[in-house]
């Protein structure tokens, strides 16, 4: 008896703070990857009001709900908000949770500097949405802020916006510098870099990917705030300067971001099939080099996006065939996934039916990339809404329907409650109709030649946009109900066993359920 | 945190550092780029006089076209709209332009060559592209331009299109002029 009461003296680290301090001073990885993944679920809620007040002007032609201006404000926001705060803050939140129990460490290496990169994230978006209520209105040149219309004919506003790219590139790099730092020196022994679970692999290329572009875009607002306020031309045609080197820089930037968003929902795909399949992932060392492959060839592609500035022909042809050689790396993974579920004994719950849309819709969406990559057929898709589809197919069922896949995975193991079956169900059938139902007519209306980033349109895309508008809100209402799901396994629901999953394998599932506070204070021993 | 992790830490911050001084080497790369291969339709200042001059050249029409910025109230237009030139050749060229506001003002014109594979066989000696202009008000004024079409343009070219947009830097040049003041001081 006194035994156990000496050893909980000892125990000085036995568990939370209480209250509001709790979450504002906290360095353990566990809570900040929750912090990070309630922001992001924020974010997701808030970029997808806006969204809904997109479709809601599209339903008919004409103008009906709100101003050109602030539709354009929407769409600007829209993209700013779902990039930046939904779908990167959700994958460092699931890296925070995540790569710390699966390399069997106690935390991540610098707790510290964790703290902060997710505590200025708030501050970032609140400038951000803050622009909304300002003179002039909140940003509205698309979230690609090309120049000069984001310099020369920006409202007052934009100098908000940069400083909110700003601190959120400072939370990016910081989680990046974090997550390299961790996985490099702190992984249990015994655990070689081919033995890391794809998940910790997809986010250790992800993070150098960000270290390499993120000081890039930096250096892109850093030129527009010098181009509006310090009198520099940079992007300035007049003063010497050029506007489609703003381009340049951007995509360089641009191309491999679309890769952080993608890469780690790779490695969490990977877990869900391997897992739900009951057999081990076919070609583990085949997927690592295609992420790193598909990794390199990003920042040699850039310029695809940009075909219809004017490049010589050799430019176009180069960027056309080192575009379409990511579909290789890209190929390979897709048929590891089903080469892994080939002869599975394979259950399809509520991870691995998100988890299966996204090898379908995903592939689908790389397949419109590849149609888009062809230059000469580029110039008729060009800027249309079958660019739309196209970004929005691999972003939603590809990168957020892996976040929710994770989220339905792991969450057991998180607060140590299993989700209803019955209602996770329901939330994916519903997401999967919505989301088909919104984005494959723009597939239709793009290739007819519906423009994109108008708040009108010509009368014949109006029926495929009264379709759309029906996906969208259906789609939109379904994520209300998955936060319901969430809080409701919060609050509590069948107690889960310690592996959750009976095809789990990893560290991650040797620890109890819920995850207790601090986990693997002595490091496991891997074989 | 043990050694290792403190050099991964100081080798990802200069790679933070070096990436976005990176972003900002890519402004003059990319000029660079663009004046040796001569693409995006960029023209630069020729050094030597001789080199691209020819005795026997082929027959190429040049077309001047001229166009204002937005806000930019000049008349400004080419004093003649082709020209049937020779390659190998020097030949000179004005555009005429005049003040219509009643302040003075001061206009820097950018060029821009189209099919832009000539960009880079089109030779200029002089422009006014390569300085600013500054009229008084009502004062009109003749900009020479003395190019060259070298004897390398590709045979499939038999046009070229020479175009200039003005812009208004007034604003833009007190800024400069100031700047410029500074330097003086200095020497």
């Amino acid at each position: 008896m006194s035994a156990v009461i000496e050893n909980h003296h000892d125990d000085h680290h036995h568990g939370p703070a209480k209250g509001l301090t709790r979450w504002l001073y906290t360095t353990n990885h566990k809570d900040i990857g929750t912090l990070y993944l309630w922001f992001s679920f924020a974010m997701f809620l808030i970029g997808g009001a806006m969204a809904m007040i997109i479709r809601a002007e599209l339903f008919q032609p004409g103008m009906q709900i709100v101003e050109p201006e602030f539709y354009n404000q929407m769409i600007t926001l829209h993209g700013l908000i779902m990039i930046f705060g939904g779908v990167m803050p959700a994958f460092v939140g699931l890296a925070n949770w995540l790569v710390p129990m699966m390399i069997g460490a106690p935390d991540m290496a610098l707790p510290r500097m964790n703290n902060l990169s997710f505590w200025i994230l708030p501050f970032a978006f609140f400038i951000l949405l803050s622009s909304l209520f300002m003179e002039g209105g909140a940003p509205n040149f698309g979230w690609t802020f090309y120049a000069p219309l984001s310099t020369t004919y920006a409202p007052p506003s934009v100098t908000f916006f940069i400083f909110s790219v700003h601190i959120m590139g400072a939370s990016s790099i910081m989680g990046a510098i974090n997550v390299i730092v961790t996985i490099m020196n702190m992984r249990a022994p015994g655990m070689d870099l081919m033995k890391m679970p794809l998940f910790v692999w997809s986010w250790l290329i992800t993070a150098y990917l960000l270290i390499a572009v993120m000081p890039v875009l930096a250096g892109a607002v850093t030129m527009m705030l010098m181009d509006i306020h310090f009198g520099t031309s940079f992007f300035n045609a007049a003063g010497g300067g050029d506007p489609v080197l703003f381009q340049h820089i951007f995509w360089f930037f641009g191309h491999p971001e679309v890769y952080i968003m993608i890469l780690p929902a790779f490695g969490i795909v990977s877990h869900i099939i391997e897992t739900f399949s009951r057999k081990q992932l076919f070609g583990y060392s085949s997927m690592v080099w295609a992420m790193l492959s598909i990794a390199i060839l990003s920042f040699v592609v850039w310029a695809h996006h940009m075909f219809t500035v004017g490049m010589p022909l050799a430019a176009e042809l180069f960027f056309m065939w080192a575009t379409m050689l990511i579909a290789v790396p890209t190929g390979v993974k897709v048929f590891n996934w089903i080469a892994t579920m080939f002869r599975g004994s394979i259950t399809f719950e509520t991870p691995m039916l998100f988890a299966c849309a996204f090898v379908v819709l995903f592939t689908l969406g790389g397949f419109s990339g590849l149609m888009l990559a062809i230059t000469p057929a580029d110039f008729q898709y060009h800027d249309t809404y079958f660019v739309v589809a196209h970004f929005h197919y691999v972003l939603v069922p590809g990168a957020i329907f892996s976040i929710m896949a994770a989220v339905y995975y792991w969450i057991p193991k998180w607060s140590g409650n299993m989700y209803d079956e019955r209602l996770g169900k329901l939330h994916f059938w519903l997401s999967f109709i919505g989301v088909n139902v919104t984005f494959f007519p723009q597939h239709f209306i793009g290739l007819a030649g519906m423009p994109r980033r108008y708040p009108d349109y010509a009368l014949q895309f109006a029926d495929w946009n009264m379709v759309s508008t029906v996906g969208a809100f259906l789609f939109g209402i379904s994520q209300v109900f998955f936060l319901f799901i969430v809080i409701k396994t919060v609050m509590g629901g069948k107690k889960a066993t310690d592996q959750v999953w009976e095809g789990a394998r990893g560290l991650e599932w040797t620890v109890a359920s819920p995850a207790p506070y601090h986990t693997f204070g002595t490091p496991p021993k891997v074989d | 945190m043990n050694n290792k992790g403190k050099t991964s830490v100081k080798f990802l911050g200069m790679t933070v550092i070096a990436m976005f001084f990176f972003s900002f080497a890519l402004v003059p790369l990319y000029n660079v780029f663009c004046e040796v291969t001569g693409i995006n339709g960029k023209v630069f200042q020729s050094e030597n006089s001789q080199e691209y001059t020819a005795e026997v050249g082929r027959d190429v029409a040049v077309q001047f076209i001229s166009s204002n910025n937005e806000r930019m109230p000049w008349v400004f237009k080419p004093s003649n709209e082709v020209m049937g030139v020779v390659t190998g050749k020097y030949y000179n060229a004005t555009f005429y332009v005049k003040n219509t506001t009643n302040k003075t003002m001061t206009a820097q014109a950018v060029p821009s060559i189209a099919p832009s594979n000539a960009a880079a066989h089109l030779k200029k000696l002089e422009c006014f592209c390569f300085e600013q202009q500054e009229l008084a008000p009502g004062e009109e004024a003749l900009l020479p331009v003395k190019f060259l079409i070298s004897n390398e343009l590709p045979n499939q070219i038999k046009n070229v299109i020479l175009s200039y947009t003005i812009f208004d830097i007034t604003d833009y040049n007190q800024e400069n002029l100031a700047h410029l003041e500074m330097h003086t001081e200095k020497n």
